[in-house]
């Protein structure tokens, strides 16, 4: 079959079924919508989980970010893994327990106070948003690439297909989305995998092919650090960006994951305490697939491109490297006029660049895989970047309905109105995010970033301090989470848009890069909140029977 | 009363649980895959250098393990100290 034929074969059926799931079931009360019912069983959660923070970023360019970055790519793999362990450890279990629907909710009813709860809602939305935009772009790339239609209308059929399930089926009909988007795209990601590291070391398991030896009887890693000395880059086992920066980056990463508010509302679709500590490991196992496979696909197709293009007559190049040529992923300029390929770090003599999201779209392509396993990755991509994106969604919906209209402006609305709002919110935030992934303004990629910072800034150490602090009171969290999350503006702002006279990465405090200041914001919330607790009331005797109530199943 | 002793004890046992567990989760991510990686670079398991594989493949299965081990602790416990809900 033709590869045209397979890829909308593929998509066109994994639609339905998202459909078809939505359609099953449609929600119909509020904590349906919200929380599914609060009866998901832990394990098909985990994979919900595991969808709904795999995005079309983990999907398609983290690999490639690897790939290119070698060693420094590790700030990804272990910040947005170990992340769940605080979540598991610190979080998931106490939010179930308290047993509402949001995470304002949480925050404004531990911290007694709706001007906490606003300051949740507001750092909720500006982190949702940051995050959907880049998702709705993420579909309209893919449809683009794949099925060679528009990006912009890639985005319309994205939007009906959210729309279509979140609206109708809330958080119920997302979760049971998101377990069938799981199976698709971790299928999608193992085959070429698999696939080419048999086809590199013999070895069928990628996590073990990479650290092995290829033919030749050299170890892959040994000889990928060689050819990088060759070529001028840092070696591919060693970093380039320094310790404090890798350790912060870190840092903010796993504080980010864990105070994420569509992660986090995950933990409250499941029936008690212990379900939520279950459902954060397998959601970790799940991702954990993805991972670990990750940095050996890195490696293999880090190796494979260097060897077929470098040095190489570029007439002879294979097939598919002219047609990444013209998406322009690909950039080839003979600057030396001599036919060959040099592939070069020094960017005066280098004649290749490269997109790092070839990485996995290009695998299965230079491996000579079937054209049914290119369709896979098509529709695994979109499973991706649509599950994300639905939680996101969720996450907006209920921040306006249920925490703004409900928690703060008519506490005094029906459930059936909540329900009609929170589906008309879904609606508008779909359109929104629409109009900004057909508009894409310029800083979503550089926010990505912002998002982590905001929410390690923010929401982490008010919600730790929240369950393991009896003596936190409102005025210490507020002026906490306030501090941190303007310090983070603040930096993210100077230094990426050049605000407040901007500067480079020589003005850098201490050497943080803005991705990694969001643990220095973290670490500035704890210190204003725990001293401004010295200074103002004490927390409320009721407030800490709440407290004494979420420690325990 | 036994009631309140239950509750405060389960929450001390859990708080060391979690002050154990994150440890371990410190060690092998920050101070195995960061701090101490050109130091473990030295050691070649296989192919991989060691500081290198904790930082890309290692912390994360430990990762995992340690979250199930939690689990099992804290069934463990929940047994020991149920409270009504």
């Amino acid at each position: 079959m033709e590869l045209q034929t397979w890829i909308w074969l593929l998509v066109g059926l994994s639609f339905a079924l998202y459909v078809g799931i939505a359609f099953w079931s449609r929600a119909g009360s509020t904590k349906e919508f919200y929380v599914a019912g609060g009866g998901v069983h832990p394990i098909a959660n985990g994979m919900a989980t595991a969808a709904d923070w795999m995005s079309a970023a983990s999907f398609i360019s983290m690999a490639g970010i690897i790939s290119f970055s070698g060693y420094d790519g590790s700030v990804y793999l272990m910040g947005w893994t170990g992340g769940y362990v605080l979540l598991a450890l610190l979080l998931a279990p106490y939010l179930r327990k308290f047993g509402k629907f949001t995470v304002p909710d949480f925050i404004g009813d531990r911290y007694y106070s709706s001007t906490a709860r606003l300051v949740a809602v507001f750092c909720a939305l500006l982190v949702s948003f940051t995050y959907i935009a880049g998702q709705m772009r993420g579909v309209g790339v893919v449809f683009s690439r794949y099925l060679e239609v528009d990006i912009n209308t890639g985005v319309y059929i994205g939007m009906a297909i959210v729309l279509f399930y979140a609206v109708l089926g809330g958080m119920k009909g997302i979760t049971y989305t998101q377990v069938a988007q799981y199976c698709v795209l971790i299928f999608a990601f193992l085959i070429p995998a698999i696939f080419i590291s048999f086809l590199s070391t013999g070895w069928v398991i990628p996590q073990i092919g990479f650290g092995a030896t290829n033919q030749e009887g050299i170890y892959l890693l040994e000889k990928l650090d060689g050819l990088h000395r060759e070529l001028g880059f840092h070696t591919y086992t060693n970093g380039s960006k320094s310790t404090l920066d890798v350790f912060m980056i870190t840092t903010a990463l796993m504080v980010g994951t864990a105070g994420l508010p569509h992660v986090i509302v995950r933990f409250f679709t499941v029936k008690k305490m212990s379900d939520a500590r279950k459902s954060a490991g397998w959601a970790l196992l799940f991702i954990a697939i993805l991972y670990t496979t990750a940095p050996a696909v890195a490696v293999f197709a880090r190796l494979n491109l260097i060897e077929t293009v470098s040095e190489q007559p570029y007439i002879t190049l294979p097939e598919w490297f002219n047609k990444w040529e013209e998406t322009g992923l690909i950039e080839f300029n003979d600057k030396n006029a001599d036919g060959l390929v040099q592939y070069l770090a020094e960017p005066e003599l280098n004649e290749l660049s490269i997109d790092r999201d070839i990485m996995v779209l290009a695998n299965p392509e230079i491996a000579q895989l079937p054209n049914w396993v290119i369709a896979l990755l098509a529709a695994g991509a979109l499973a991706a970047a649509l599950s994300t994106a639905a939680g996101l969604l969720l996450v907006i919906s209920s921040s306006i309905s249920h925490d703004l209209i409900k928690g703060v402006l008519y506490p005094k609305v029906s459930e059936r109105q909540e329900l009609i709002a929170a589906r008309l919110t879904a609606t508008a935030a779909v359109v929104l995010a629409g109009y900004f992934g057909i508009h894409p303004p310029g800083f979503v990629a550089a926010t990505v970033a912002l998002a982590f910072g905001l929410a390690a800034a923010s929401f982490f150490p008010a919600i730790v301090m929240g369950i393991f602090s009896l003596k936190m009171n409102k005025e210490g969290a507020v002026s906490g989470m306030l501090v941190g999350i303007a310090l983070m503006l603040f930096y993210m702002t100077k230094f990426k848009f050049g605000w407040f006279g901007g500067g480079s990465s020589a003005d850098w405090w201490w050497g943080i890069s803005p991705e990694g200041f969001g643990a220095v914001a973290m670490l500035a919330n704890f210190i204003v909140a725990l001293t401004v607790v010295k200074f103002t009331p004490a927390v409320p005797d009721d407030i800490k029977k709440l407290i004494k109530r979420i420690r325990v199943p | 009363m036994e009631n309140k002793i239950n509750a405060n004890e389960y929450w001390r046992k859990n708080l060391r649980y979690v002050v154990i567990l994150l440890t371990i989760w410190f060690t092998v991510s920050f101070g195995f895959g960061i701090l101490l990686v050109d130091t473990l670079n030295s050691i070649q398991i296989g192919g991989f250098p060691l500081g290198f594989w904790f930082a890309q493949q290692g912390a994360i299965y430990v990762f995992v393990v340690l979250i199930f081990v939690y689990i099992y602790l804290m069934n463990k416990l929940d047994k020991q100290y149920t409270t009504e809900d």
